[in-house]
């Protein structure tokens, strides 16, 4: 069997003494998990250890640490793939707390301020569409497969120890809170669609805080894939809400849109002040005051032109514009989830293998994301639920085989 | 060998040395960049953000140009396209239904993605498995001795890790690491290797994303590196034009300067500085002119 030596980062805030690093030996089958082999040192040589963990089955989310620099769950980290991304030496595994959070002892993390309270700020509830009908709501189909993602969620913080922005900025409301905000945004029995985008676009560590750095999809044990969340969020708020919303998260996405659709190439001169509304707007002036600096930096290293600044050289093709036109004056937008559909390919080469990868594959036509509450009528066929569709229709049907809540269950943990 | 080659918009626009830089080293790796010319923006994530279909068809117009060049694939100079790219690729190809969606679209231009059409990598990658380090190694004249790089290679080409294929047989996510050793230099390991720079949060949390930039930049400052080297046009612009206020905002003096990965590759292929256009950078690259200078015997002109 071989032999790792688990690399633990021990703190005890009330002993007085500086968090340090302590070695154990473990001889255990590479296939086992770090979560069993801390268990073990725990059992054998140091009582003391403090680590959290529960259903040591990937379905608690009590178990987030981070192994060799990255988050994830104990239980859920096979020894032997924790060793090879090992830096540092053979078979040595460092285990450390979750990040962006304080310590309290250990291994374990408090989640209150950073993920808790997160949590409960985005009214992580339904609120229920008036009048309440007197048995269930009747509800398209593909709007809930729609929120099967955030659904998988078991609330573990892997990503919220790894969020860039939560690291700089703390108030962020952070990826797994503005996940699970979509599940709610997303849901068509919520009455307040509105107002919660309305309030997280506004909020300056609201979905517009993000930087997009991919760190929560990658820490993700479960799929859910929190940025895009994230993006979907902004993509009801500005484009089925018209929020425009002061951090200029709004604008800068129409300005960079608008950018694109004139020039082909992106045109950064054009694009700050368009960010902020526009070169005569308000807004703009002390923005533009503040950056000037960065563009006379950037005329002064002859980086640009004065000719660069002020005129275009790009004009975008009519096919560009045909193209922003026809995809952008759609009724609905498309949306291709792989996370619910999958690839097509997977499913022909190994139609019994739905533990690896994202999700239970389907082959099911591209997901149209459903329509916001205003949208004008949706296509009848999203109408009717219950029966199967034909996998060809063009509309939002999807097997009703979709992953529920919790899955896909991790089969290759034990 | 015969690449279509799409710079991006960034790197003829606020940051046009890195379109020179590779201009100036394609010949010295014998690579014809054959330029795709129609082709769009990627979206840098932000038309995905609006519209998915929309940056979907932008990129596979873009992967259908490139298909129509005699190169044998295509390679991009920044790590936001690669991303971006990439996140469109990987949709496209994984349904027949959704592609044929798409090419309604692409029709009239009489253009049409097909599922793989191309491969999409970012130089970096192809110096590695195209070109070869070996081969590479052979091609310096003026090897770093003594130089201390520190990598940063941005968010965009290196999460999520499966969809950008990095892996056992092909680790991109060391490949910095690798070229900077086969140019002779030192790589310097630091906190930021693969931290956002903020760039995507500058208009709307510019505190937050001078700090992260700020915050990587001092960090290589303390682990002793001589400069940075970024795969993305993007980075640059927080980490180089951005310097200044990101040192303002965390109350340190910072100057650290940061290298495109083609004035890298071609200062240790012997081009000199100002071919490479270092001269514009707002940081000047002090230290790593000292260092040519001191290496070839104070013959380069510093030009500034
Ligand atoms: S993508 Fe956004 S939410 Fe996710 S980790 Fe990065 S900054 Fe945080
Ligand atoms: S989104 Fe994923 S990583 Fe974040 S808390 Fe939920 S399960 Fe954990
Ligand atoms: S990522 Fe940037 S440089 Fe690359 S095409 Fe898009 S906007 Fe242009
Ligand atoms: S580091 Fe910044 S510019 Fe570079 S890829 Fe990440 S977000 Fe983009
Ligand atoms: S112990 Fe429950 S998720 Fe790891």
């Amino acid at each position: 069997m071989p032999e790792y030596t688990l690399r633990l980062r021990r703190y005890d805030p009330e002993t007085g003494e500086a968090p340090h690093y302590e070695d154990f030996k473990v001889e255990l089958e590479g296939h086992r998990s770090v979560l069993e082999a801390i268990l073990q040192v725990r059992n054998e040589q140091d009582g003391s250890i403090g680590v959290r963990c529960s259903c040591r089955a990937a379905i608690c989310g009590s178990c987030g640490v981070r192994t060799n620099g990255k988050a994830g769950l104990a239980c859920h980290t096979h020894l032997d793939a924790a060793a090879k991304n090992s830096k540092h030496g053979e078979n040595v595994i460092v285990v450390e707390p979750m990040g962006n959070m304080p310590i309290i002892k250990d291994l374990i993390v408090d989640m209150e301020e950073v993920h808790w309270k997160k949590i409960r700020r985005v009214t992580p509830w339904l609120v229920a569409k008036e009048p309440v009908p007197e048995r269930e709501y009747i509800v398209p189909h593909a709007a809930m497969v729609d929120v099967t993602q955030t659904m998988a969620c078991i609330q573990c913080g892997a990503c919220v120890s790894d969020c860039m922005t939560m690291e700089m900025d703390p108030l962020f409301v952070g990826p797994a809170a503005l996940a699970k905000a979509y599940r709610f945004v997303g849901d068509p029995r919520d009455a307040e669609q509105g107002q919660r985008l309305k309030d997280l676009s506004e909020d300056p560590h609201g979905i517009y805080d993000c930087t997009h750095c991919f760190q929560c999809i990658e820490a993700c044990p479960k799929g859910v894939a929190p940025m895009s969340q994230i993006m979907r969020l902004r993509r009801r708020a500005g484009s089925d809400f018209h929020i425009d919303d002061r951090n200029n998260g709004h604008r800068h996405e129409m300005a960079f849109i608008k950018n694109i659709r004139k020039n082909g190439l992106l045109h950064e001169a054009d694009l700050l002040p368009d960010s902020y509304g526009g070169k005569f707007h308000p807004r703009a002036v002390p923005e533009l005051l503040s950056s000037l600096p960065v563009v006379l930096r950037a005329l002064k290293t002859g980086k640009v032109t004065v000719k660069k600044a002020l005129l275009h050289e790009h004009k975008a093709s009519p096919e560009i514009k045909r193209i922003f036109d026809t995809v952008e004056n759609r009724e609905v937008r498309l949306e291709y989830n792989l996370y619910i559909s999958g690839n097509e390919d997977d499913l022909a080469d190994d139609p019994a293998d739905t533990t690896g990868g994202t999700a239970t594959a389907t082959l099911a036509p591209p997901v149209v994301e459903a329509p916001a509450v205003e949208a004008p009528a949706e296509p009848a066929a999203v109408e009717t639920p219950v029966e199967p569709a034909p996998v060809a229709e063009p509309a939002a049907e999807i097997d009703t085989e979709a992953p529920a809540e919790g899955e896909p269950t991790e089969g290759d943990t034990q | 060998m015969k690449v279509a080659y799409w710079p991006g918009c960034v790197s003829r626009g606020f940051t046009p040395e890195l379109h020179g830089a590779m201009e100036a080293v394609a010949p010295l790796l014998d690579l014809e960049l054959i330029g795709i010319d129609r082709a769009s923006c990627c979206g840098a994530g932000v038309i995905a953000e609006h519209n998915q279909e929309l940056a979907d068809t932008l990129n596979a117009r873009t992967f259908a140009l490139a298909a129509e060049t005699p190169g044998e694939l295509m390679m991009n100079i920044c790590s936001t396209c690669q991303g971006a790219q990439s996140e469109c690729q990987e949709r496209l190809d994984a349904s027949a239904e959704y592609r044929a969606e798409i090419n309604t679209t692409l029709e009239a231009e009489g253009l049409a993605y097909e599922k793989g059409l191309v491969t999409n990598k970012n130089f970096l990658w192809l110096l590695v498995e195209e070109i070869g380090l070996e081969n590479l190694k052979k091609k310096v004249k003026r090897p770093l001795t003594g130089l201390k790089v520190g990598p940063f290679y941005g968010c965009y080409i290196v999460r999520p890790t499966d969809r950008l294929g990095i892996d056992d047989e092909n680790p991109r996510d060391q490949y910095m690491q690798m070229v900077i050793e086969a140019l002779g230099g030192e790589v310097i390991d630091y906190a930021g290797i693969y931290k956002c720079c903020g760039f995507p949060i500058i208009t709307m949390n510019k505190k937050a994303s001078l700090q992260m930039a700020g915050t990587h930049l001092a960090d290589a400052t303390d682990a002793d590196a001589d400069c940075l080297v970024v795969p993305c046009p993007l980075c640059h612009l927080n980490l180089d034009l951005q310097q200044p206020m990101a040192a303002a905002e965390i109350g340190r003096d910072l100057s650290m300067p940061v290298l495109h990965l083609p004035q890298l590759v071609g200062l240790a292929l012997g081009l000199d500085n100002k071919a490479l256009g270092l001269q514009r950078h707002v940081i000047k690259p002090t230290s790593v002119i000292d260092w040519s200078t001191a290496v070839i015997g104070s013959t380069v002109e510093a030009g500034w």
